[in-house]
């Protein structure tokens, strides 16, 4: 949040937490009929898409996750420079025989042979993954849902693999996971986004359209 | 908008067609067990179907489609030759296509008997092309089987034939395998010897139920493979002439035969493929201008194995196809433990020949 209150401070735009720390709301300085509302970043495309706001800050790995076609619902402004991350598939270190999504595959098919159930991917991100994994002609693979703490799925015994948001790759390293080589699915970071969907009224507008200017004064 | 009178009387003239073999008809639950459609179809089905929660059966579908229940069904009630027909609503989400509609009707039939395949398939087929009487269609038809039976007789290791066995639906990884197998593309190459492998493996935690034998037979087999002989040229040349051909099936039929010359492993599903060709005739089919396409099938039809078909509308290119259908004598062995019969079908949209009955008569 202090990322995000830097960026748009450093366009002269100020943004100001309510009094009260525990309230989730704020305005901008100097700038009327503006609302600030904070949010899960989870929660931000799904209340973008229904227009309840007009604009919002998230990743767009979760935008690209939770709205189908989403470029017809929300228009990216601007990438904040920001909480950098890459939505990656790894597996255990220790299986050398895997290296890339082919390996991937081969062994998936492999574990079916053997254990009689399909290889399983731990992900909250289970539209990408599927829809990235269909592209490359993986098979005999299936998801587990896992909201939090994917990297230890493997080590718990929940999944064999896994499919999650890495920065530096350290937790996976300690998780003993290592990425696939060809096995990014998307790059993400903090981005500003334009509800497509939602009503501007003309004032609305005329405030909205003051905000871009200042943005693009600085890009 | 569908009149819905209109759409059930349309929905009663197809399935008519189908009640006069004599056919029983078949009524299924709206919710289905996850289980049996996740096994088939993989995780893909997951962004196909509409899926809930049960407190005791766990996941449940919406029935994405009839032909995978009613075949589960059969082979767990009698295995005596049957003949089915149903009408019903499927569910299907849309992710890709969010125009499209989430439920609709479909009108299917299946036969379940292994007596003459042949004559059933041109006795599915000609019933389909029955009940779309007047509606101007673009028919295209395949057969999954002698392509199949061309990979089973290539000269290579059976590791390999059975790598693209298991892709044959998903083309795009079919190639990447066939170019791997044949030398046009590089293929896994250990960069280590096994030992170095092995000592590699030490370094790091074993987590997982992938254990290291499985690891190990693994890098065995990579080994291996990178000491086969690549699979000759001219059998890849086959192949891919098998895949890209597009001609009346009864050129396509002759054709084949000439390559079965030099591939006599596709032989006994050309006799099949002729034996088709006679009872479509014998129906009235015309099969000298009847189109064959060597890869038709390949993409949507995930179970079919032998014969395939597909009916378009000429006037609306952009449409789902009216009718689909072809045999599945494999999936009958998977889903019967053990037992199997032959068994082939199709399936009607009758919103879509409702749709083109009304634009034609306009």
């Amino acid at each position: 949040m202090g990322q995000t209150f830097d960026w748009f401070s450093e366009r002269g735009i100020n943004l100001v937490r309510s009094d009260s720390d525990r309230e989730y709301a704020g305005h901008i300085k100097g700038i009327k009929n503006v609302q600030l509302i904070f949010l899960s970043a989870s929660e931000i495309p799904r209340e973008l898409s229904s227009g309840r706001l007009h604009f919002g800050v998230t990743g767009n790995d979760v935008i690209q996750e939770k709205l189908v076609h989403f470029n017809q619902l929300a228009k990216p402004i601007s990438e904040l420079g920001f909480g950098f991350a890459d939505l990656i598939i790894a597996v255990p270190s220790f299986w050398v025989d895997v290296e890339t999504l082919d390996d991937f595959d081969a062994v998936s098919a492999q574990f079916r042979d053997k254990h009689g159930y399909r290889l399983r991917i731990a992900t909250k991100y289970h539209r990408l993954l599927r829809e990235f994994l269909m592209k490359a002609g993986v098979a005999d693979y299936q998801i587990v849902d896992s909201q939090g703490a994917t990297e230890g799925a493997v080590k718990n015994g929940l999944a064999e693999a896994i499919a999650d948001i890495t920065s530096t790759g350290d937790t996976l390293k300690a998780n003993h996971l290592k990425i696939l080589s060809d096995g990014l699915i998307l790059k993400s970071q903090a981005t500003l986004f334009k509800s497509l969907v939602a009503d501007f009224s003309q004032e609305e507008n005329q405030v909205a359209n003051s905000l871009l200017k200042k943005l693009r004064a600085k890009n | 908008m569908t009149d819905l009178k209109d759409l059930s009387r349309e929905a009663k003239r197809l399935a008519v067609v189908f009640e006069a073999t004599g056919a029983e008809v078949v009524e299924l639950d709206f919710l289905q067990i996850s289980n049996v459609l996740l096994d088939l179809y993989g995780e893909d089905i997951r962004g196909r179907a509409f899926i809930t929660n049960d407190p005791v059966y766990g996941e449940m579908m919406l029935r994405p489609d009839f032909t995978i229940p009613i075949v589960e069904q059969h082979m767990t009630n009698s295995l005596s030759p049957a003949r089915y027909t149903y009408c019903g609503k499927v569910f299907r989400r849309q992710e890709e296509f969010p125009d499209r509609p989430r439920e609709f009707l479909q009108v299917g039939y299946e036969i379940f008997d292994g007596a003459n395949p042949e004559k059933a398939d041109a006795e599915v087929f000609s019933l389909v092309n029955e009940a779309l009487n007047g509606i101007p269609v673009r028919i295209a038809t395949g057969d999954i089987g002698i392509l199949m039976a061309a990979v089973r007789s290539l000269s290579t290791t059976e590791t390999r034939k059975k790598a693209l066995l298991r892709h044959i639906w998903r083309p795009h990884r079919f190639k990447t395998l066939l170019n791997q197998f044949s030398g046009l593309s590089s293929k896994p190459q250990p960069n280590q010897d096994l030992e170095d492998y092995n000592k590699l493996i030490d370094k790091f935690q074993t987590i997982g139920s992938r254990n290291i034998q499985e690891i190990k037979e693994r890098l065995q087999q990579i080994k291996l493979e990178s000491e086969t002989d690549t699979i000759d040229p001219d059998e890849v040349k086959i192949l891919d002439d098998i895949l890209s051909l597009k001609d009346t099936c009864t050129v396509a039929l002759s054709y084949l035969e000439k390559v079965s010359k030099k591939m006599p492993g596709i032989e006994k599903t050309l006799d099949n493929f002729a034996k088709r060709l006679e009872f479509l005739e014998n129906n009235g089919i015309s099969v000298d201008v009847l189109d064959f396409e060597g890869s038709y099938g390949r993409t949507s039809m995930e179970y079919y194995d032998g014969f395939v078909f597909g009916f378009y509308s000429e006037t609306h290119t952009d449409l789902a196809p009216v009718a689909t259908g072809g045999r599945y004598d494999a999936l009958t062995e998977r889903m019967g433990q053990g037992k199997k019969i032959p068994a082939v079908g199709a399936v009607l949209r009758p919103d879509l020949t409702l749709l083109l009955r009304e634009n034609n008569r306009d």
